[in-house]
């Protein structure tokens, strides 16, 4: 009779990715479905039109590569970064701009470096990056109005076909300027009253934006109950702007006020969705706090002081930068240590 | 009586699902006496043990067969009476499924037993006896790693143990050996406790036992009323029962990265190994039986057994039921750090704790390994603070230097990290992997490296030999030049002195004198010499010969001069010239003998009556 032969441990009890995977597309519903209320059909066709190009892109590079296909794809890993850009890039987008970024996300970013594992950068935030800079038109002027979505003008139908004509000019009569960008580009010249009369504000602070933060909040919470991520990377996140925040902009006349950091724009989907990809994140506790603080505090310069009214990308990519660093200088104090064995081999030896 | 022992925690650990009621269900049963025991020579950490018995031997229960010969090592005894039929290679429990050389022992089922001698009272002896008590019963420890006993309780001068911990923590799934051993036998558990304690004189004295283990915990609680032993009962956490986070569960402290528990006053013993040394002091039995858990899904009355040593597992597993068509891998150990066997023939030994045979369904295979996400999953659960995944990329890339610097050879294999891995890659076994190519490429290097001191030996010793003769031949061209400035001086003086004597012609005449002296010499012991055969010789020609000796004289102070020349140059054909010399002297010699032997051959001739 010949037995299983098999290395230790012959228990396990896995999550595997593919379900790690399946809660993030869960937990990230909640956001899509308040952003369909708030702002209409268009991310829901975007998150359908870019996992649908993912997952071709990959299985196309998949069989350049000579990999089984079906066995990679079912990862969702690949589902996952099309449906981070679906809920990232403006309701109107044209269904080009959405292409590119989901084939440089997948084919460049992803694929390019190896594969799943290998991507020192977030593939969803170098494919976001790289149409922000490359179409910036259509990645500002693409914003959807906010209204209910039995309220709002263009149906399912007109979404898709503006979508899909691709022509800036369809649109036109449905989008409006972010909140982040309004406050930003008025803001210099205006006071906050004056600012904050603009449609896009709402009642509240960012009309339908608050909400769909909010959603996403509630998302990356139950992501953090169901131990997929841990609150390291989030919480160093947000408290860094916080903290940035109250350090710099206490004056609500010349920069935006920190309800608006917190719950305009994609702070929240950032925080808990995208800066806490482990690929290309740290690795360490330690690590990770270092790393979500770092994007905290460039997202808050960027904002204040750079050219583009949102930020998380080019902040998450930035400290994807600097991750091999951070890796090396925070590992763990290992067990029967004095300390940790920092840098690369010049730490000294404990 | 609550525990009120301070407590701490270790890092990570997990939840595996314990599946240890399906073996506590019976009371420990013997497993009886199979119809063959195989002995490997071997069974614990150090060196094996000789043979003293030959095949076709007689030996009684608990007589000695195999005793230490050299290095760290226990004896192994007969586990019942019987015959020795065979020594010689069998396969014993090992990852690797290899062969060792085992004592095969054939019972005659009447299970006599040797002369055993009790002690009742240990405390009358010298510690040192008691150790040897322990040392000649053959224990080693009983919890799976098989170090000597004596030998763990004898450290190092420095070291006093302050802390004696008993580890009943056992808490990898599916074994109870521990558990049960504790329910049943928490006299004998607390009497070696008693005996380790007294030998090593610790401070505090604690039992630690996952509280999983209610049964067991009452039975030890009764057990140590009156004595000073302390019992913590701590949180079930694989791996609770890991003798460095045992020690930080009950201390607080950790033991030194590459020390030893007694570096910190601390020494972990097993609850099988203090029954052992229990009954080899109050019963004098030797080692020669352990509780083995036999479950699994493929058994039918999966329990506990007290097993002989050597008992082939085929034999064990049949005891406990089992389903030959349902068993898909046999794990000896525990679920998360036992190894499977390839075959059922390997031998139940000292530090076999545990036989699972398991399912299909129970223990299935993992699904195929995919890339690592670097969710760090690994790194939460990891008991020693480790940084599993940089350890797994640096080991598949071959970085050893790099896993080695992170670390690599604290980890304790315990396999949390795979248990837990979303990949489901099989971390442990890259650790195993680069810890093996890592402690070859050291023994590689440790033998480069003494090849290179004895070839730089070589080289040093070489050029010192060579810089000494330098070093003596300088000294004889200054003693050389000395005696001939020396020379030099006294000719001048002589000169001066008006003895205007040619050095050539002084020379000459000295060797004029000795050639005389010698001559007159040869003449001499001609003269005495015996009675000459009745030559048919020619008369030699007397003139050629004297000739030929002038010539080579004369050659010979014409090289002497040369060669004093060139001493006093200091020139470079010294050597030649000195050798030269030395053949001229020869050929000088060799001239005069002929000259002399013609001289000789001629007075016979001529005087043939004379020597009467």
């Amino acid at each position: 009779m010949a037995f299983v032969q098999q290395s230790s441990p012959h228990a396990h009890k896995a999550r595997p990715t593919s379900k790690v995977m399946l809660w993030v597309i869960l937990a990230a519903l909640p956001g899509l479905l308040t952003q369909t209320l708030f702002f209409g059909w268009g991310n829901l066709i975007n998150v359908a039109w870019c996992i649908a190009i993912a997952l071709a892109s990959e299985a196309a590079v998949l069989k350049l590569r000579s990999k089984p296909i079906a066995f990679v794809l079912k990862d969702n890993t690949a589902a996952v970064t099309g449906l981070l850009l679906g809920l990232s890039l403006p309701q109107f987008a044209p269904w080009w701009v959405s292409a590119v970024a989901v084939i440089s996300a997948i084919v460049i970013a992803k694929q390019l470096y190896g594969g799943l594992g290998s991507n020192p950068f977030n593939p969803a935030m170098v494919g976001y990056a790289l149409v922000l800079i490359s179409f910036p038109v259509a990645m500002t002027t693409n914003w959807a109005e906010p209204a209910m979505l039995w309220d709002k003008a263009p149906g399912f139908g007109d979404t898709l076909a503006a979508i899909a004509s691709g022509q800036q000019t369809a649109v036109d009569g449905w989008t409006m300027a972010t909140p982040l960008d309004e406050y930003k580009h008025k803001i210099a010249t205006h006071t906050a009253e004056e600012v904050l009369v603009h449609p896009t504000f709402g009642d509240a602070f960012a009309k339908g934006w608050e909400w769909v933060n909010a959603a996403f909040l509630a998302g990356g919470l139950l992501l953090i109950g169901l131990r997929i991520i841990t609150w390291h990377i989030p919480a160093a996140f947000l408290g860094a702007l916080i903290v940035m925040s109250l350090a710099f902009g206490s004056n609500a006349d010349e920069f935006a006020p920190l309800s608006l950091h917190l719950l305009a724009g994609g702070t929240m989907l950032g925080a808990f969705f995208i800066a806490t990809d482990p690929v290309s994140a740290a690795t360490s506790h330690q690590g990770k706090m270092i790393y979500g603080a770092g994007i905290g505090v460039l997202i808050y310069l960027i904002r204040s002081w750079g050219n583009y009214p949102d930020a998380v990308a080019f902040s998450v990519l930035l400290m994807n930068f600097a991750v091999p660093f951070i890796d090396h200088y925070t590992p763990p104090r290992t067990y029967g240590h004095h300390k940790a064995r920092r840098g690369f081999f010049g730490g000294g030896r404990s | 009586m609550p525990s009120t022992i301070k407590l701490w925690d270790f890092s990570g650990g997990i939840h595996p699902v314990e599946n240890k009621q399906i073996s506590t269900g019976r009371p420990i049963q013997s497993a009886g006496i199979p119809g063959q025991l195989v002995l490997p020579l071997q069974q614990h950490i150090g060196e094996p043990a000789e043979p003293i018995v030959a095949v076709g031997d007689v030996v009684l229960k608990g007589q000695k067969i195999a005793d230490v010969s050299y290095g760290m090592s226990v004896p192994v005894h007969a586990p019942t009476s019987g015959v020795i039929e065979r020594i010689g290679d069998y396969p014993v429990p090992h990852p690797s499924g290899m062969s060792d050389q085992c004592i095969v022992l054939k019972p005659d089922d009447k299970d006599e037993w040797c002369e055993r001698f009790p002690i009742s009272d240990y405390r009358t002896l010298e510690r040192d006896q008691v150790l040897g008590i322990i040392h000649s019963a053959g224990i080693s420890g009983m919890g799976g790693a098989g170090f000597p006993t004596d030998i763990k309780l004898k450290p190092p001068r420095d070291r006093k143990v302050d802390t004696l911990i008993l580890n009943g923590a056992e808490c990898e799934p599916y074994i109870t050996a521990d558990d049960m051993t504790m329910r049943e036998r928490a006299g004998k558990v607390v009497a070696g406790l008693k005996i380790m304690a007294w030998i090593l004189r610790p401070e505090r004295c604690v039992i630690g036992i996952e509280d999983n283990k209610p049964e067991a915990t009452a039975a030890l609680r009764d057990a140590i009323q009156g004595t000073q032993i302390e019992i913590a009962v701590i949180p079930t956490k694989y791996p609770s029962g890991g003798e460095k986070q045992l020690i930080q569960i009950l201390t607080g402290m950790e033991v030194p990265s590459g020390g030893i528990p007694a570096d910190i006053g601390v020494m972990c013993q097993n609850v099988g190994t203090a029954v052992a040394v229990a009954d080899a002091v109050f019963e004098g039995s030797p080692l020669i039986s352990r509780v083995v858990t036999v479950t699994g899904g493929a058994t039918d009355s999966p329990g506990n057994f007290e097993v002989l040593l050597g008992t082939p597992m085929a034999y064990l597993l049949e005891q406990a039921g089992l389903q030959q068509d349902r068993v898909s891998r046999l794990v000896l150990g525990g679920p998360m750090m036992g190894y499977t066997l390839n075959t059922t023939a390997v031998p139940v030994i000292k530090t076999s704790n545990c036989i699972i045979a398991a399912t299909a369904s129970e223990l299935p295979a993992p699904p195929p390994e995919q890339a690592c996400i670097r969710c760090g999953q690994c790194a939460e659960v990891c008991p020693m603070e480790l940084l599993p995944q940089q350890l797994f990329w640096h080991s598949k890339a071959a970085e050893f230097e790099k896993a080695e610097h992170l670390n690599l050879f604290d980890c304790i294999e315990c396999g949390a990290c795979s248990y837990v891995c979303p990949s489901s890659i099989p971390l442990v076994q890259y650790y195993r992997y680069a810890k093996g190519e890592i402690r070859v490429q050291r023994a590689e290097q440790l033998k480069a490296d003494r090849a290179r001191e004895r070839f730089e030996a070589r080289q040093q010793r070489l050029e010192r030999e060579q810089q000494e003769k330098e070093l003596r031949r300088k000294e004889r061209a200054k003693a050389a030049a000395e005696a001939q400035a020396q020379k030099k001086a006294e000719a001048e003086q002589s000169a001066a002195s008006g003895e205007a004597v040619d050095e050539r012609a002084a020379k000459s005449a000295l060797v004029e004198q000795a050639l005389a002296r010698k001559k007159a010499n040869s003449e001499a012991s001609n003269a005495k010499a015996a009675p000459p055969p009745e030559a048919e010789q020619e008369t030699p020609d007397l003139d050629a010969l004297e000739k030929q000796f002038s010539q080579a004289q004369s050659k010979l102070e014409t090289m002497q001069a040369m060669l004093e020349d060139a001493k006093a140059q200091q020139a470079d054909n010294v050597d030649k010239l000195e050798r030269a010399v030395a053949k001229n002297h020869d050929r000088v010699k060799r001239a005069e003998e002929a000259l002399a032997d013609a001289r000789k051959t001629l007075a016979i001739h001529t005087e043939p009556q004379s020597i009467k």
